[in-house]
């Protein structure tokens, strides 16, 4: 298979602290990766490196796609979204105030501009491409089970609903790489098995590769068919589940030391 | 969302209609100029108004300069009009002003707009600043003197024009693509981001539209006016288009319409009372602030689903 995702030695450090150190990994096309540690591991922070919000202190980022090479350290994050990276929050960043359908219908216009003059005039123009846009994010909406919920503000949607309009809204963007951070955090049981179901789903359907950060090991041991580990910004293990799950220095991560060890 | 009339032909309708009785009473001699210097601020400040609600309210770009953008309308409409005093004068003196007004938004906007909040405001205050003391010193803009004898190219039509065509347009560009960017940035820049919208080049686009129809207001206030200054533009006069924008609430177009009749009316009726005028104007703004902390209309828009609303119907679900 071909690799769609090479991280090479990469670093971000935020004064003396380092944050990422050394970070190598590769995605290859299909897959679908966890990227688990403790808290404050630098999980998110791989993310945010990946999506241009802070540029890497060293070492770099090579996405893949097609032919093209996009080298993703130091690109903006909006060019890295164009590029096909799409991605979800930990904190969940809705567009609160507005509907739904506005949230999805925001991204799925980026791919359909138009220029100012149809823009002020609403030219047949702008209400054709209005049209597609919103058919197409309505199409979306039905796909992620949330189309009774259209014209409802973001902010009155359940905690679970949230999060899956962030993920439609990041797929509207229609990304080949879809970073994925906690999506099933705060979720029950049910909220989470239906999830999982739903992300192999779309990873399927839409050829997506898939990267995400979870501390639901149910859902990280279910589908996710390699893992990384991160700790203190380093790697420490990576490999299929069942490795990860008897790696000493995973469970030492986890747990701690004992005592006796020290 | 099916209705019996189309929204836009009851939306042309009632602006016909408005612009004919207004027209019909001052043919009629009902209004006097005195109401109608009224009037004419009134329309003047709705432009002003919505173009900064559009940086403002629906970018989230706390702007302190629209003073400045209105200046360049006002002088370049003034100095071509002193000198061709026809009416084609005065509509390319208008474009013009606020073409030359979106040229100095862009120009600043691209280094300031990449700071946020409080600092921004105080960039664009610096900037307001400038423009003043540029006309203050310049020698073709006669100094603190100002320029005198602009002719009146201003009646009621053009007036109406401008200010339905400028809320209208602004309206329009708010709900299109460009437009939806830039709410999205204001509710959330990291995700706005995130999503393909580039965020530096949205801001700096409302920042431009901005001062456009910020330098169109100031070319109608010239060419009703006979009169500027460059005091007329300084720090006050975008304190007061900022009072109306957040009076209105910040992201409702109709509330700055609104907030801008609403507060030039008080201030015409306070007009008798000199002496308590602007302690009963700031007792009128605390008393709306404090109990409508999120402006008149909040970020909602007047329209006509609000009617229906109002119009008791069958509500789904409600007792």
């Amino acid at each position: 298979m071909k690799e769609i995702l090479t991280l090479n030695q990469l670093s971000l450090s935020f004064g003396g602290l380092a944050a990422v150190s050394n970070l190598d990994l590769t995605l290859t096309e299909g897959e679908l990766v966890g990227l688990i540690g403790p808290n404050g591991a630098g999980k998110t922070t791989v993310f945010n490196l990946l999506t241009g919000v802070y540029p890497p202190s060293s070492g770099t980022i090579e996405f893949h796609r097609g032919e093209a090479v996009h080298k993703l350290g130091g690109m903006k994050p909006h060019a890295i979204c164009r590029a096909g990276v799409g991605r979800t929050f930990q904190n969940i960043r809705l567009f609160r105030t507005l509907s739904v359908l506005d949230n999805v219908m925001i991204a799925q216009a980026q791919r359909m501009r138009y220029g100012l003059v149809p823009s002020f005039l609403h030219t047949p123009k702008h209400k054709r491409t209005e049209q597609k846009i919103r058919e197409e994010s309505m199409e979306l909406l039905r796909i992620m089970d949330l189309a009774d919920k259209a014209g409802e503000l973001a902010q009155n949607m359940s905690y679970g609903e949230q999060r899956r309009l962030e993920i439609a809204r990041a797929m509207a963007t229609q990304p080949v790489l879809l970073l994925l951070d906690e999506p099933a955090a705060g979720m029950n049981p049910a909220e989470t098995a239906q999830l999982t179901e739903l992300i192999s789903w779309l990873r399927k359907e839409f050829t997506l590769t898939i990267l995400l950060i979870e501390h639901d090991m149910s859902l990280v041991m279910n589908i996710c068919e390699r893992i990384y580990v991160l700790d203190h910004g380093l790697l420490i293990a990576s490999g299929t589940a069942s490795k990860i799950q008897h790696n000493p220095a995973v469970i030492t991560a986890y747990l701690g030391e004992e005592v006796g060890d020290a | 969302m099916n209705t019996r009339f189309p929204s836009w032909l009851i939306k042309v309708v009632a602006l016909l209609m408005t612009y004919l009785i207004v027209f019909a009473l001052i043919s009629a001699g009902a209004i006097d100029d005195y109401v109608l210097i009224t009037m004419v601020t009134i329309c003047i400040n709705i432009i002003l108004a919505t173009s900064l609600n559009l940086i403002t309210g629906f970018t989230g770009q706390f702007s302190l300069g629209h003073a400045g953008f209105m200046a360049i309308g006002a002088y370049t409409t003034a100095l071509i009009t002193m000198r061709f005093p026809s009416i084609w004068a005065f509509l390319g003196g208008v474009l013009l002003g606020a073409i030359i007004a979106a040229i100095v938004g862009f120009l600043i906007g691209l280094p300031t707009l990449r700071l946020r909040g409080d600092y921004l405001a105080i960039a664009t205050l610096g900037m307001a600043e400038i423009i003043r003391v540029l006309l203050l010193n310049f020698e073709f803009t006669n100094g603190a003197a100002g320029l005198s004898g602009i002719p009146r190219n201003v009646d009621w039509t053009w007036l109406f024009v401008f200010t339905a065509g400028s809320v209208l347009l602004i309206s329009n560009f708010l709900k299109s693509i460009p437009g939806r960017d830039l709410i999205a940035i204001r509710e959330d820049e990291i995700a706005a981001s995130s999503i393909g919208i580039n965020a530096v080049r949205a801001k700096t686009l409302a920042f431009v539209v901005g001062a456009f129809f910020g330098g169109l207001a100031g070319g109608l206030y010239s060419a009703y006016f006979y009169f500027i200054k460059p005091d007329l533009f300084g720090f006050l006069k975008s304190i007061d288009i900022l009072i109306i924008v957040v009076l209105g609430g910040l992201g409702s177009l109709s509330g700055s319409v609104i907030a801008a009749i609403l507060l030039a009316l008080i201030s015409t009726w306070l007009q008798d009372f000199p002496e308590m005028r602007m302690i009963i104007y700031g007792l009128i703004l605390v008393v709306i602030m404090v109990f409508r902390p999120q402006g008149l209309l909040g970020d909602r828009e007047l329209s006509m689903d609000t009617f229906k609303r109002i119009v008791p119907r069958r509500r789904k679900g409600t007792s």
